[in-house]
């Protein structure tokens, strides 16, 4: 029998591939992310995040600031939760001049810690959901993020940049009163979660456009550099605040949530069980601190008080050269890194004996994450894809500089 | 849990290929090591049964002009399963290329890039060593010690010829950079001192 070659079978496969620029103006795209989509119909075929419409050079002129004048840029890394960065930046100079902040002044920087995350979350869970469709959760979260902001202004001045943790301790101690204030909110704010609750965890849409989507294996997050939330979602028990504690973590009683499927749901709930540990951990930092100096008693590296320059000559020569030089930190380098909402948020500080730094490498969290849309959203629709990114957390003041 | 102590791990980097040297800084292990070999050394870094490093951090550049190698790359890694970290530092000029560690974490990339766009270090086997952080277009590498903080050039939107336009920068007031340096403390040689030393 003569071999039968089968007619040879011309196909001609229409390919709808076309690339589309997904912001920097958009919504969505959580400030100015430039996503350029390479779009297979609506699958998206490959993602390439342009990033640094934003770049301030953060980095750069923090070599020609003063340790002190350095501060305020890292509340404009990432905004949404200014104390947490200048966090890392205040324990890496105190670890460097090898000092450590008083006891009042570390319970005060956790307890604002815990604040800036039920802060951020709050804006990423209630944004998220707004990106994908649902408007109320925003609309109340919002609200609340006044309160929180209130406290803030409170304790440093200032809603949003506060500027408050400092080398050596925070700017000044806590107004009368903001205590109470804090703890009669902490007693509300579960409420609160709990009605966020209703709005989204069994949500049917809501679970149909989070659940599954963007799965990230524990490997993989791992191997893309995911911290904080985004990894707890994929099953890795990992949090600096336990495992590598800091300031008066190890003093608190607070649980971890971890993750099992490590898909855009998950990291919402990594996100509303990490704001109800952060109520707790706040009613604790509450309970056990005590009145005391809220930064060090050195006045070389923190200012005097004002009624002390009025009457005390040297108060006055110190509080001059601290605004104006600032002070030496010895040679040496470290990275010090804390967790912050998003994540590990570190910074790798090089000193050269002057006043200045002679480098900060600012270790953003969300630079990591970003970089894995690719791999996260490869074969999924272009909505599921702001869903992803909703889900990352990512704010550009942190991921540009 | 506490940080794993990070004595028994420095013994074990610093048997490791390609380390010429461990320390300790304020508590942190610090490896020096050789810049060829360095793709044998991540993978011995994160493989090793005692050591495990997982996760690439972060990694930075540094500048440091008056070395004949002027760049230091330092690399920060962490291992979630035993709980502690290691930063890796090579050096390397200008030309001479750095391989890439990207295919041992993947995260590497991006890093890669910023430490391209902002120093100029060159990363061999890196197949996206686009810029990354500076505009399109941008020439010169902003966080080397000899590029000015203001920059070359300043872009404004020109309304008359409606587009944006570069242009080269002009500061209304001169760049103030201030010294601070003690006379007394910082100078170490004060001039005269060439008398002591004849004898």
């Amino acid at each position: 029998m003569p071999n039968e070659m089968p007619a040879k079978a011309t196909q001609t496969v229409e390919i709808d591939s076309h690339s589309i620029n997904f912001g920097p103006q958009h919504p969505a795209a959580h400030g100015v992310l430039r996503l350029i989509l390479e779009m297979d119909g609506e699958v998206v075929e490959r993602a390439d995040p342009h990033i640094g419409l934003l770049h301030r050079g953060t980095e750069k002129l923090i070599e020609y600031k003063s340790y002190i004048q350095a501060v305020p840029y890292f509340d404009r890394l990432d905004y949404v939760s200014p104390m947490c960065q200048e966090h890392a930046f205040a324990l890496a100079t105190e670890k460097l001049l090898g000092i450590e902040a008083p006891v009042r002044a570390k319970w005060i920087r956790t307890l604002f810690s815990e604040i800036t995350r039920v802060l951020n979350h709050l804006l990423n869970v209630t944004t998220y959901a707004l990106d994908v469709g649902a408007i109320t959760p925003s609309l109340w979260g919002f609200e609340e993020r006044e309160t929180l902001m209130e406290f803030h202004e409170a304790a440093s001045g200032a809603r949003l940049h506060a500027n408050y943790f400092r080398p050596g301790g925070v700017s000044k101690d806590l107004p009368a009163g903001l205590e109470e204030k804090i703890a009669a909110w902490a007693e509300t704010f579960p409420k609160f979660i709990d009605d966020l609750e209703t709005l989204l965890t069994n949500n049917r849409i809501w679970k149909q456009r989070t659940v599954d989507i963007g799965v990230v294996p524990a490997e993989m997050a791992l191997a893309w550099g995911f911290t904080g939330p985004c990894l707890r979602a994929s099953g890795v028990p990992w949090d600096l605040r336990k495992s590598q504690p800091y300031e008066m973590y190890d003093e608190l009683e607070f649980r971890i949530a971890v993750g099992r499927n490590g898909d855009c749901y998950d990291r919402y709930l990594m996100r509303m069980a990490e704001m109800r540990e952060s109520v707790s951990m706040i009613k604790q930092c509450l309970a056990l601190m005590k009145p005391g100096p809220v930064k060090v008693l050195d006045h070389k590296i923190s200012p005097p008080s004002r009624a002390e320059m009025k009457r005390s000559m040297e108060a006055l020569i110190h509080h001059f050269k601290l605004y104006t030089e600032g002070y030496h930190v010895p040679a040496g380098a470290t990275y010090t890194a804390v967790e912050a909402p998003k994540g590990e948020f570190g910074v790798y500080l090089v000193a050269d004996g002057t006043n200045r730094p002679y480098r900060c490498k600012i270790r953003a969290t969300g630079f990591a994450h970003l970089q894995a849309i690719e791999v996260m959203s490869k074969r999924h629709m272009l909505a599921d894809a702001v869903a992803i990114i909703g889900s990352l957390d990512i704010v550009f003041g942190e991921i540009d500089r | 849990m506490a940080p794993a102590p990070a004595t028994t791990v420095a013994d074990i980097v610093a048997g490791l290929p390609g380390v010429t040297g461990t320390r300790l800084e304020h508590g942190e292990l610090v490896a020096d090591a050789a810049r060829d070999g360095l793709m044998e050394l991540c993978l011995a870094l994160r493989d090793h049964p005692a050591l495990r490093f997982e996760q690439m951090i972060d990694l930075a550049g540094l500048d440091w002009p008056a070395r004949a190698d002027r760049f230091e790359v330092v690399y920060n890694l962490l291992s979630v399963t035993l709980n502690h970290r290691v930063r890796v530092v090579i050096r390397t000029d200008e030309t001479t290329p750095v391989p890439s560690v990207h295919g041992v974490w993947p995260v590497a990339t991006w890093w890669e890039r910023e430490a391209w766009d902002m120093f100029g270090i060159v990363f061999s086997g890196q197949p996206d060593l686009r810029r990354i952080l500076t505009d399109y277009g941008f020439e010169g590498h902003p966080l080397r010690k000899d590029f000015p903080l203001t920059g070359y050039v300043e872009v404004r939107y020109d309304e008359e010829r409606k587009q944006v336009v570069y242009e080269p920068v002009k500061l209304t007031q001169d760049f103030r950079n201030f010294d601070f340096v003690s006379p007394w403390e910082g100078m170490t040689t004060l001039p005269g001192d060439e008398k002591a030393k004849r004898s």
